[in-house]
């Protein structure tokens, strides 16, 4: 650094002193702390709004509305969210689930309860007591369709997504990861359009309301009558694959939302 | 703007690019040169806080005393690197999902920092702005180039707009996923650095050392 100009402006210390040194980083950290402060303040709702809107996005791809021809506002009235305890079943008052952060309720031992071994199917280690739901109703407010929040984790990372059932809780109308890490161009090929058409119309449970659901390495025979719990694994993608299996199966299971399946299917029948 | 100032900005671009000539903030350009809309997000985001860390260094250089000055940049540029990050979460929302922390890396690139120390610490205000924006204005070029190549043959699009039919959607091309991985990058500006530094033979390094060829042993059979 080239000598000091002239700083009598700032301090009559000069530059390389103590008290300079002391006044020149309380100053500094002040500014910088006002400027960071004032924006994170600033641009939070701006960021909360996004974050709300994205969620609803994902779950409005995954519902299928679109495709009947709807409007993205139209198909955002068609969306009833709640909250549920999982383990109950039960309708949960009193939580926003517009708001409601899974991946982080997944992490917080406030609000979720650590699975042992033998329960951990997904490789999640921790699950939130509560989360939100969606149901998709006609014009006319009937039950349509059901949206699970679901994840579990892969190769490399936590895979993160929504899995819409249709009106006979049985059926996938589809299965759609919005945040994951897996490689690009093998496990990555979960968000591939044409792996994801093949989930729909994949039924999960068997008479008895057992889970199951596969994904194989053998073509599968749709005309088998294992054909319609089976799912083509992605090539080179192994790991993924039995991830986005074993999520399945932990969701579905009595662990995930299994109480509230088995209410809502007492209810409807 | 006089010829001096557009020598500061134009410079860095490829006289003195700060990736290709001087091999700086190369980790960064391997995350985030994927998807061409990250690409160019980063690039912004890049420039911006060069510049004006740059221009806010410089005012202070003269009150900095020299034991802190490292800190006192490091302040000043993390602080605009997380001002930069808020507004990219409040206004690409989706972008700054697939930059996840790399925004907020800025603060470790070397470009940023190089340049604080090497010239906003002796220069005033203006110019010093004006290195920070042509500075960032090179890292920018050098992604941009390698971003198009990885998400054309990559992906077989352009800021997601489908330029080369995809076999998996009924086309002709069969993308090459080592693109898509961060390595590709690496091998990329290997090769950039290559070809500027052949039609520029000046930006080639000198040898640090020579191989000493020995007079060979004279031996009677």
């Amino acid at each position: 650094m080239s000598a000091p100009e002239s700083d009598s402006a700032v301090s009559a210390a000069p530059v390389e002193s103590a008290r300079r040194t002391l006044l020149v980083t309380l100053v500094l950290c002040l500014v910088c702390s006002v400027v960071v402060a004032g924006a994170a303040v600033l641009l939070r709702p701006i960021q909360e709004t996004n974050q709300k809107a994205d969620l609803i996005r994902n779950v409005i791809a995954v519902s299928g509305l679109l495709k009947e021809g709807l409007t993205e506002e139209q198909a955002l009235k068609r969306i009833d969210a709640h909250m549920i305890e999982l383990a109950t079943g039960d309708e949960v008052k009193g939580i926003d689930p517009d708001t409601f952060n899974i991946v982080k309720a997944g992490k917080d031992p406030e609000i979720s309860t650590e699975l042992t071994r033998r329960e951990d199917v997904a490789g999640i280690r921790r699950e939130p007591r509560y989360l939100p739901v969606y149901r998709i109703v006609g014009p006319n407010g009937e039950f349509k369709k059901l949206i699970l929040p679901v994840y579990g984790y892969g190769l490399w990372s936590t895979m993160y997504g929504f899995l819409a059932l249709e009106e006979d809780l049985r059926t996938v109308q589809g299965l759609r990861f919005y945040q994951h890490a897996e490689t690009p161009g093998l496990g990555g090929e979960i968000d591939n359009p044409k792996w994801r058409a093949q989930w729909t119309g994949k039924v999960l449970f068997d008479e008895n309301w057992k889970v199951q659901i596969e994904v194989t390495k053998v073509a599968v025979d749709s005309s088998s009558p294992e054909g319609h719990h089976q799912v083509d694994a992605l090539a080179g993608a192994t790991i993924t694959s039995r991830g986005v299996e074993n999520t399945l199966k932990f969701w579905l299971s009595d662990k995930g939302y299994g109480p509230y399946l088995s209410r809502l299917r007492q209810e409807r029948s | 703007m006089s010829y001096q100032h557009k020598k500061i900005i134009f410079e860095p671009i490829v006289d003195n690019n700060p990736v290709i000539l001087q091999v700086l903030g190369i980790c960064s350009a391997l995350a985030v040169t994927s998807k061409l809309s990250t690409t160019i997000t980063m690039c912004i985001a890049l420039t911006v806080v060069t510049a004006f860390s740059n221009a806010a260094i410089s005012l202070v250089r003269n009150h900095t005393p020299s034991s802190i000055r490292i800190i006192v940049q490091m302040t000043i540029i993390s602080s605009l690197v997380i001002v930069t990050d808020q507004f990219i979460k409040a206004y690409a929302f989706s972008i700054s999902k697939d930059l996840s922390v790399f925004v907020g890396l800025i603060i470790t690139n070397c470009i940023v920092m190089g340049r604080a120390e090497a010239y906003a610490m002796k220069h005033p205000p203006f110019p010093s702005f004006l290195d920070g924006l042509g500075n960032g204005l090179g890292y920018s070029a050098l992604l941009m180039v390698v971003g198009v190549i990885r998400e054309l043959f990559g992906s077989g699009s352009l800021f997601g707009y489908p330029i080369l039919p995809l076999d998996r959607d009924g086309g002709w091309y069969v993308p090459n996923g080592l693109l898509l991985l961060p390595p590709s990058a690496f091998f990329l500006i290997g090769m950039i650095i290559w070809v500027v530094r052949s039609w520029k033979p000046a930006q080639v390094e000198q040898p640090e050392y020579k191989i000493y060829h020995a007079p060979r042993p004279e031996v009677a059979s």
